[in-house]
């Protein structure tokens, strides 16, 4: 069976419903919550790679480089935010950031 | 053309200066150390003033550059300019501030000045790119400045918070502008806009799909329900002067790219996105109605009171009308005036140790400081939308919108729910002129606190005498959106 379009589209889909449901459903760490948003922008980027090549332009995968970048920098800015509340808190388990109740 | 030549800069040139600017304050900064904060601080608000100046001076009609992904038009020339004047006023309202509370860190006016080139970007943004890009350059800086205090757990929560429901919105939106690309084969709106309206396109649906979660992401952006939670515990967490302006710039840059994406690619989808709309529009409006009565503390107030403004300002997205977008920039124009001058008296509520958030402090405020209480309640009478305050005009403008384009039920609700929002805005005054009063606040009010209070009291009050230049302005820059 050959892989098509729709395989990548469907893995990317899967990935990111499970970055999304990992932002949601865990109620533990919030470093979960950091590598379920990686798991999202990656998804998006299989599937900006797979539109790429399938309607054979570049644009995609200069999108994907531009996606990757922005990541690493969230990343980054996301664990000093984490780091700074920790400091505060002593602790980073997803039920106790509740300080504010919204 | 040559592939390889130079994109023409001059379009984008009042960007280009804020982005040097940003980096000679950080360079003056790193050298000069925490002491620098001060000047700094003046430094940044004359680079913005600079690049207002500049933005003036730019191009006159449409003008594209960068290979097409970047657009200067009068409608990004009014939004940047709101921008500006909001990042500017809310460096003003914190230089107090950063003093009393030992804030004074250099790097605080180097990121409000990036994430305005940020908003900047992405107000002209041309391209699914491009917006990421400019949306995220602005998002970044925002999650620092939230939890700009460090040792306070509150900010740090607030910026934690912030952080991660933006990344959210962030991966929704590209997974959106994913399958956007995907279908339609294309990032540039223009091609976006040729692609969509080929009617009966086999691929429409998964377009749709895209368009769909771009909007999500959007709407947290502006914090529209139901992607509203982060909105009241990052106002409250934040240090005040920030949460001025996250009430202002980032709205007003938000709200623009909303316009732009959904009036310039997905124009011809508008029968698909305008249920949404509507939706969201009621939902907000209803919701920051409603949940403002039970706040105790005034920054959580203004957190629900900024989210049923979006809704009224998407009612004129919802239109879709050239009208509509005057409506919305019009009510752009005057939410930034009211806001800047709410929060100004908001900062002006200190006493000896620090500043007091609980609504109940302003109780007999018209006898302690019968000047702040006479501007709290213009803006507050403003803010609930009573004639003939600027508030007013600004509902006003997009109910019109809405009714022209035949959606009676969203211009009624709309009335309905600024009828129950007054109720809150209206007890603040209540508490303010009738309320046996509390300890005074700190005196004397600093000097250009004074100056912004009058400013925005004035242009509050006094709007309707001369309203004409602002109508030009945005009926201009309306029609080069929707022609």
């Amino acid at each position: 069976m050959a892989i098509g379009i729709g395989h990548f589209l469907s893995v990317g889909a899967i990935l990111f419903t499970l970055g999304v449901f990992g932002i949601f459903l865990n109620r533990k760490n919030v470093i979960i919550i950091m590598m379920s948003i990686e798991l999202m922008l990656l998804a998006v980027n299989l599937n900006l790679v797979a539109f790429s090549s399938f309607h054979g332009d570049l644009v995609g995968q200069v999108f994907a480089m531009f996606v990757l970048t922005v990541a690493a920098a969230e990343a980054a800015i996301g664990l000093a935010i984490l780091v700074i509340y920790f400091r505060n808190r002593g602790t980073i388990a997803v039920e106790d950031v509740n300080l504010m109740k919204g | 053309m040559d592939p390889h030549a130079l994109p023409a800069l001059l379009p984008a040139l009042p960007e280009l200066w804020l982005c040097g600017a940003a980096l000679a304050l950080l360079m003056i900064g790193v050298f000069g150390g925490d002491r620098s904060t001060r000047p700094l601080c003046y430094l940044a608000i004359a680079a913005l003033l600079v690049t207002f100046v500049l933005l003036l001076l730019g191009p006159e009609g449409r003008t594209v550059t960068f290979s097409g992904m970047f657009v200067v038009d009068p409608f990004g020339v009014f939004t940047k300019g709101l921008v500006l004047i909001g990042a500017m006023l809310a460096i003003v309202l914190s230089l107090g501030y950063i003093r009393h509370e030992g804030m004074e860190r250099f790097e605080f006016p180097v990121l409000i000045v990036l994430a305005t080139v940020g908003m900047l970007l992405m107000i002209s943004a041309n391209d699914l790119i491009a917006l990421y890009l400019g949306l995220e350059m602005q998002s970044l800086a925002l999650y620092v400045i939230a939890a700009f205090r460090r040792d306070s757990l509150r900010s740090t929560e607030a910026g934690l918070k912030y952080f991660v429901l933006g990344a959210l919105a962030s991966g929704m939106l590209l997974y959106g502008a994913s399958l956007v690309y995907g279908f339609t084969g294309t990032t540039s709106f223009e091609d976006i806009a040729r692609a969509v309206s080929v009617p009966g396109a086999t691929d429409a649906l998964g377009t749709l799909v895209g368009l769909v979660f771009i909007l999500a992401g959007l709407a947290f952006k502006v914090s529209a329900v139901p992607f509203h939670m982060w909105t009241p515990d990052v106002y409250e967490g934040a240090p005040t002067p920030v949460t001025a302006l996250f009430a202002v710039a980032p709205k007003v840059a938000a709200i623009g790219l909303f316009l732009r994406v959904m009036l310039e690619p997905f124009a011809a989808l508008a029968g698909d996105w305008q249920q949404v709309i509507v939706v969201i529009s009621i939902a907000s409006m209803v919701l920051g109605a409603l949940a403002a009565i039970r706040q105790t503390s005034i920054k959580r107030l203004m957190a629900y009171s900024s989210i049923g403004h979006m809704g009224y300002a998407l009612i004129g997205l919802a239109a879709g009308s050239a009208e509509g977008v005057r409506g919305v920039l019009i009510y752009l124009a005057i939410y930034v005036v009211m806001n800047v001058g709410t929060f100004a008296v908001i900062l002006c509520m200190r006493r000896g140790q620090g500043m007091v958030e609980d609504i109940t402090e302003l109780a007999g405020l018209s006898r302690t400081h019968p000047m702040l209480a006479l501007a709290m309640t213009v803006f507050m009478f403003s803010l609930a939308g009573v004639p003939p305050l600027a508030g007013f005009f600004g509902k006003l403008y997009v109910f019109m919108a809405a009714i022209h384009a035949e959606l009676y039920g969203l211009a009624v609700v709309g009335v309905v729910a600024s009828v129950v929002g007054a109720y809150y805005y209206v007890r603040i005054v209540k508490l303010m002129y009738f309320d046996a009063p509390t300890d005074a606040f700190e005196r004397p009010i600093r000097g250009e606190m004074a100056a912004v209070l009058v400013a925005t009291g004035v242009l509050t009050a006094l709007f309707f005498v001369y309203p004409a230049p602002l109508l030009a302005g945005a009926a201009t820059a309306a029609a080069a959106l929707v022609p």
